[in-house]
């Protein structure tokens, strides 16, 4: 589905295009740690159509980071997580690196294959850690080239918070590869606070474990072009998984968001929720959301969502929900998606009481971004996005005054 | 004591085909403490009057004034009507998604007033209100206007309109989509502000039956865009018998 908002559409039914099921399975969709089976994109892949790939740069180069002599291309803060980082890193193709996450993309690939040693974070089984555990990122400089994979291991039973938080500026490309154990609850919070001019290329492949939670919260204001897939299977009966999206893109940005479900075994669960708010020309976001259930998957309960409020013109949202159903044994599967522009009815209606126009608006958009945000549930999450929208806010209103 | 003076008003509205005048030289003037009924029937631009005088942007004046007290409403924006003292009960209440009502009364209430009120008197006044409209407190807590039923909306119009006290109210059809009950309680309501603020009331309506609860001082039968007659209660009685076929077919002569 596409909106363009310079043509008069308010709302395209979803349903017009779910019903054409993509053309080949989920299933069968390339992953492999070659770099020579993903050639650079030219932007008529399937996987790459919404992507301004002459944009991307250098970020697809076969090549190792732009670090200088003590001059990095992205600092890592890691004192956040220093209770849980394993003796060792861990090199390509080293257990169990690799177990869950195998690059579907160019950018993948490359990240994999250019980081040399991965950060190994491993949770103690049945501990709760009642502090967020954090990794900040920060890029140097635009158009450095910087890679990550990121290893995390959480015990059976364990429960934790995890906080990937990116700042500054670089061409990044970064992995994260997640081992949920039995029965653990973790959440995985990636926050795109970049620069105007980073470049941002993720891929976060999770595996649940049987009667594990698993919540993964992508959370995208900054950058020049930010593209997370965040991708989910399961390891046995009884897992949940909830994919949440927020992101507000402004002249100029891109912001993509892919997921893919692969509901692989019986009664598992899954909750797909991406909320967007765009302004300013040029400004561009995607969602791409995939869920497949296998034949084997009985039982399966899953539901995904997006929704997009466009502020002005120019702006244009694209959304795709894809399900592929091979048993027809589930307890539940369906999807919503549509694109509204802000609606002048609701903006007179509010200032028809006395609401000042500046003050109605920023009432609809909190409105719109209100549920996403009661399901996020990270006090320290929501502060950070419910001022990032404010800041957002209040430079519309001084563009437009 | 204040004055509402509508003369001349002319409105059109934007539509595929060009500009349509809707209203074509509407008289009316509204004081405190009157309350004047507006009957007319389907189309003959009721609600457009009602929206000119909040400023809707579709509506464009193309010709004629509202002033209030000697002010010119035409020149203020949506918001500082509101805060002059103009209050539109709507035909039609909008959904705002995420934003409770608690919420929106009290950004309201602050935004007429110029300050928050206080928050214990507030709470008071929201659950006297509330309760005196029969609505349920958790009515607080839901989105405003989403998954109301029509009579729950109309009675929500009317509890903004006890709490941010205006000096003149225009009522777009509060009246329908209200089964007795619900009629009895709205129409206490404006007669409860009426009496504690001297609230001057447009009320726009196609039947007789909420006039039996809220009395008119003045009754205009409003046809093809203006006032076609104007008299007194009686003549809600005469439109209640006759119909408005003697003035529409007047009107198209
Ligand atoms: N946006 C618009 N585009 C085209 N025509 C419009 C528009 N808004 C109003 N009209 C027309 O203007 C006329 C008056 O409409 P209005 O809603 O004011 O009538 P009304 O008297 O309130 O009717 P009702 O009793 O049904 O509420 C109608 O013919 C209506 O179709
Ligand atoms: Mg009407």
């Amino acid at each position: 589905m596409t909106l363009l908002t310079d043509k008069p559409r308010d709302h395209v039914d979803p349903q017009s295009t779910v019903g054409a099921a993509p053309e080949e399975s989920r299933a069968a969709r390339l992953t492999s740690f070659e770099v020579s089976d993903f050639p650079v994109p030219n932007g008529r892949e399937e996987e790459w159509r919404f992507t301004p790939v002459d944009r991307l740069g250098g970020v697809f180069a076969d090549e190792g980071d732009d670090d200088r002599e003590g001059d990095y291309a992205a600092d890592y803060d890691v004192s956040g997580v220093m209770d849980v980082i394993a003796q060792t890193a861990l090199a390509p193709g080293q257990a169990p690196r690799g177990t869950v996450l195998v690059p579907g993309d160019r950018g993948a690939v490359v990240a994999s294959k250019h980081t040399t040693e991965a950060l190994h974070l491993k949770l103690e089984a049945e501990k709760e850690y009642a502090e967020p555990l954090r990794v900040n990122v920060h890029g140097n400089g635009a158009g450095r080239l910087s890679s990550a994979h990121y290893v995390v291991e959480a015990g059976h039973h364990s429960k934790a918070l995890l906080i990937l938080d990116h700042t500054g500026s670089a061409d990044h490309r970064g992995n994260l590869e997640v081992i949920v154990g039995d029965g653990a609850e973790l959440t995985v919070v990636s926050l795109q606070r970049w620069d105007d001019d980073a470049v941002h290329l993720g891929q976060h492949d999770a595996q649940v474990g049987r009667d594990a939670t698993y919540k993964h919260i992508a959370v995208s204001l900054g950058g020049s072009i930010v593209r997370v897939n965040a991708n989910v299977n399961y390891q046995g009966p009884g897992g949940d998984a909830t994919l949440l999206g927020v992101y507000f893109a402004d002249a100029g940005q891109h912001l993509e968001h892919r997921s893919f479900v692969d509901h692989n075994e019986p009664h598992t669960n899954s909750l797909v929720t991406y909320k967007g708010a765009l302004q300013g020309d040029g400004a561009h976001t995607v969602w791409v959301g995939d869920v497949l259930i296998r034949k084997e998957a009985e039982g399966i309960d899953t539901y995904e969502l997006n929704r997009n409020l466009v502020l002005t013109d120019g702006a244009r949202a694209d959304s795709v929900p894809n399900l592929e159903i091979e048993t027809g044994e589930i307890a539940g599967a369906g999807h919503a998606s549509s694109t509204g522009r802000f609606d002048d009815e609701q903006l007179f209606y509010l200032m028809s009481r006395g609401i000042d126009e500046t003050n109605a608006r920023r009432l609809v958009v909190r409105g719109f971004f209100a549920d996403i945000i009661a399901k996020i549930g990270v006090p320290e999450v929501v502060d950070t996005l419910m001022a990032a929208i404010e800041e957002e806010l209040a430079a519309d209103m001084g563009a437009s005054a | 004591m204040t004055t509402l003076e509508i003369r001349d008003l002319h409105v059109s509205v934007e539509t595929d085909t060009g500009a349509k005048e809707i209203l074509r030289g509407v008289d009316l003037t509204i004081n405190s403490g009157e309350t004047h009924a507006i009957m007319g029937p389907n189309g003959s631009g009721k609600s457009t009057l009602a929206y000119a005088i909040a400023g809707h942007p579709k509506y464009t004046v193309t010709g004629g004034t509202i002033t209030l007290d000697g002010e010119d409403v035409l020149e203020m924006a949506v918001d500082e009507r509101a805060k002059a003292g103009l209050f539109l009960a709507m035909q039609y209440p909008v959904e705002v998604p995420g934003v409770t009502v608690s919420n929106f009364l009290r950004t309201a209430k602050t935004s007429i007033d110029g300050e928050a009120p206080k928050l214990r008197t507030w709470v008071k006044d929201m659950k006297g209100a509330m309760e005196a409209l029969r609505m349920d407190s958790h009515f607080a807590e839901r989105n405003v206007n989403e998954g109301f039923s029509g009579g729950e909306k109309k009675r929500h119009e009317i509890l903004q309109m006890e709490l941010l006290q205006p000096q003149i109210a225009v009522l777009d059809e509060t009246d329908s989509g209200l089964d007795v009950d619900a009629l009895k309680v709205v129409a206490e309501g404006v007669n409860r502000v009426k009496e504690n603020t001297g609230l001057g009331v447009m009320l726009i309506t196609h039947y007789t039956r909420i006039l039996r609860y809220i009395q008119p001082d003045h009754v205009h039968v409003f046809v093809a865009g203006k006032v076609a007659e104007s008299g007194g209660p009686e003549l809600a009685n005469r439109l209640e018998d006759e119909g408005y076929d003697r003035y529409v077919q007047a009107a198209a002569v």
